[in-house]
């Protein structure tokens, strides 16, 4: 498989080979399938939705039905080397209990997410009065699983207050595309953040 | 019945095979000579690669699939799942069912004669238990040539036989599948068994388990242990579903006859387990059940128990089932992955409680057929 989507390579190029990965609502499996093929992981993904739980199970990933608002308990701390959640932070009910269960099962996290700080986003929410439609968030307001959305800036500051230490970050457009300008304002372009980090050494 | 339906293994017949080296028990005990009575379909290919071994439940037997005879009103217990083109396909799999020791449907169990006294064992008919099977199991692979299998698959106590296979004989299991198993009762499992051998025991037809020289059989104890179990295996809502309130004849009788169709179809279950299943077999399934915990040597620690398997695993359970609740299952799943091994798991919906391991249920299907189908490709994740 050729990795056609670069938030793919770049959460490759951050992970260690033969690491051992949890992949937190790992879809149809896409990701966990690149991984072990270009990186040698293994590992498990947890997938609440049936018919993405039988695509996993149909590509030979592992995958574990479950809920991930139901917490990770069933993972002892310190079980995997990277525990990522892909496009799903948002998603979730409680974000910031997920993080501190990421780096309680896993010793770094991936983070990849929807940035709502785009110009885009901006522009809607700011001048329009309308809530963001984008590519990157194509949900009405009515009908968005995205619950907790937040900009590169938000997060860095709750990494901030959970104690967490970014390690690296990335920006990519919808298409999973770098562009020129991105390092300059990755706050402002990119559509979607990527975020590797680890909890942070006590001061 | 007209004609066999083309997704049908078809016409099938048991086989026997007589063992004469003693198999020693977990209880102590010995079985120096016993039969073993199983059903093939498919064909083993030349490396004997593709074997499937499927292990029943507490009243089910080597007869999983296909019909005995023209005249059969019903095939075998899993057809919905075995068969041409099917999840566990006989076109692609070596498919072997064999009736566990203590049954009572060909296999050496208490109805069987005890070559000590030429009697029917009875009583004396020692207890077996899940490794025991899997050690019975065994030989019975030895015999058909089968070193490894590509799969043990079972559901309920047959899922509890995968995963001991697994863990016994972690070199000649490519693959697990465990349906509606859990890793050991509960107390409320065990509770709802000893009622059911209560009721057995105390059936004055029973005579401490040598019935069968008084001409006679604990009916009314095998009926109320079968009603029991029944009401186990479904769920509220199917019942609801099924039968609700509804009355057998439109009207209250105001007597101690059938009113509730619910009533109608325990004593229907009942009446058709009765001639058919044995009260000492029994007895003896539900011990096996109630004493399956290979946690036991693990001073309670599964992920210990299950340290040397090698075998990838699927476990499946169905959001209905209480007696074997997804929970349950999640507990063999949690100590699969501490031991980084290959597993899946995914939870069915389904209304039909425990008994919906046994149903066509879509998305059941299709998880079992890929997963098959890993199995087939050799893959070992």
């Amino acid at each position: 498989m050729t990795p056609s989507r670069i938030d793919f390579r770049i959460i490759a190029d951050w992970i260690r080979p033969q690491s051992r990965v949890l992949d937190l609502g790992c879809g149809d499996g896409s990701l966990l399938d690149y991984l072990a093929r270009s990186k040698g992981v293994n590992g498990y993904g947890l997938e609440i939705d049936d018919a993405h739980v039988g695509m996993c199970i149909k590509r030979g990933v592992n995958v574990i039905q479950t809920d991930l608002d139901a917490g990770l308990s069933e993972f002892d701390e310190r079980s995997f080397d990277f525990v990522i959640l892909s496009l799903t932070l948002q998603a979730v009910k409680y974000p910031d209990r997920l993080l501190r269960e990421m780096l309680r099962v896993g010793t770094e996290g991936i983070v990849t997410f929807p940035n709502f700080g785009h110009w885009r986003t901006r522009w809607q929410l700011g001048l329009l009065g309308r809530m963001p439609i984008s590519p990157a968030l194509p949900h009405e307001w009515y009908n968005t699983p995205n619950i907790h959305l937040c900009t590169l800036r938000d997060f860095a500051k709750l990494c901030r207050d959970e104690n967490i230490e970014v390690l690296e970050s990335q920006v990519v457009d919808h298409a999973h595309r770098q562009r020129l300008g991105f390092r300059l304002f990755p706050n402002m372009l990119g559509e979607i953040a990527l975020y590797r980090f680890r909890r942070a050494a006590l001061p | 019945m007209k004609a066999i339906p083309p997704d049908s293994v078809g016409l099938v017949t048991p086989a026997r095979l007589q063992f004469s080296e003693p198999l020693a028990l977990s209880s102590g005990g010995v079985l120096t000579d016993y039969d073993l009575v199983y059903e093939t379909y498919g064909a083993l290919n030349a490396e004997a690669s593709n074997a499937v071994l499927i292990c029943h439940a507490l009243s089910g037997s080597h007869h999983v699939a296909g019909y005995h005879s023209l005249e059969d009103s019903k095939p075998g217990w899993w057809e919905q799942h075995v068969g041409p083109g099917k999840s566990i396909d006989s076109r692609r799999f070596f498919i072997v069912a064999c009736n566990n020791l203590g049954s009572c449907f060909g296999s050496t169990g208490p109805a069987s004669q005890n070559p000590a006294t030429g009697r029917p064992y009875g009583p004396d008919f020692p207890m077996v238990t899940v490794r025991d099977w899997v050690e019975s199991q065994a030989r019975l692979a030895d015999r058909l040539g089968i070193r490894r299998w590509a799969a043990v698959i079972g559901g309920s106590l047959g899922g509890m036989q995968a995963l001991q296979w697994a863990i016994d004989y972690p070199e000649r299991v490519r693959h697990a599948v465990i349906i509606a198993a859990a890793p050991k009762l509960t107390a409320q499992n065990i509770a709802f068994n000893e009622v059911a051998r209560q009721a057995i025991l105390t059936d004055p037809d029973f005579h401490e388990g040598r019935f069968y020289d008084h001409g006679t059989e604990p009916r009314r104890g095998l009926r109320l242990a079968r009603m029991l179990g029944h009401i186990t295996y479904l769920s509220d809502d199917i019942m609801r579903e099924k039968f609700g309130r509804d009355l057998r004849g439109g009207k209250l009788n105001f007597d101690y006859q059938v009113a509730f169709e619910i009533e109608s179809y325990l004593r229907h279950q009942a009446d058709s387990f009765v001639g058919r299943f044995d009260a000492n077999t029994y007895l003896l399934m539900t011990k096996a059940l109630d004493y399956f915990d290979p946690a036991g040597a693990t001073e309670g620690d599964l992920a210990r128990a299950l340290s040397g398997i090698k075998a990838d695993t699927l476990v499946l359970s169905f959001t209905s089932d209480w007696r074997f609740a997804p929970a349950r299952s999640r507990e063999i799943v949690k100590a699969l992955h501490d031991n980084d091994l290959n597993v899946s798991y995914a939870e069915i919906t389904a209304s039909h409680g425990h008994d919906a391991f046994l149903m066509r249920i879509p998305r059941y299907v299709d998880i079992l057929t890929a997963y098959m189908d890993r199995v087939a490709s050799g893959a070992d994740a």
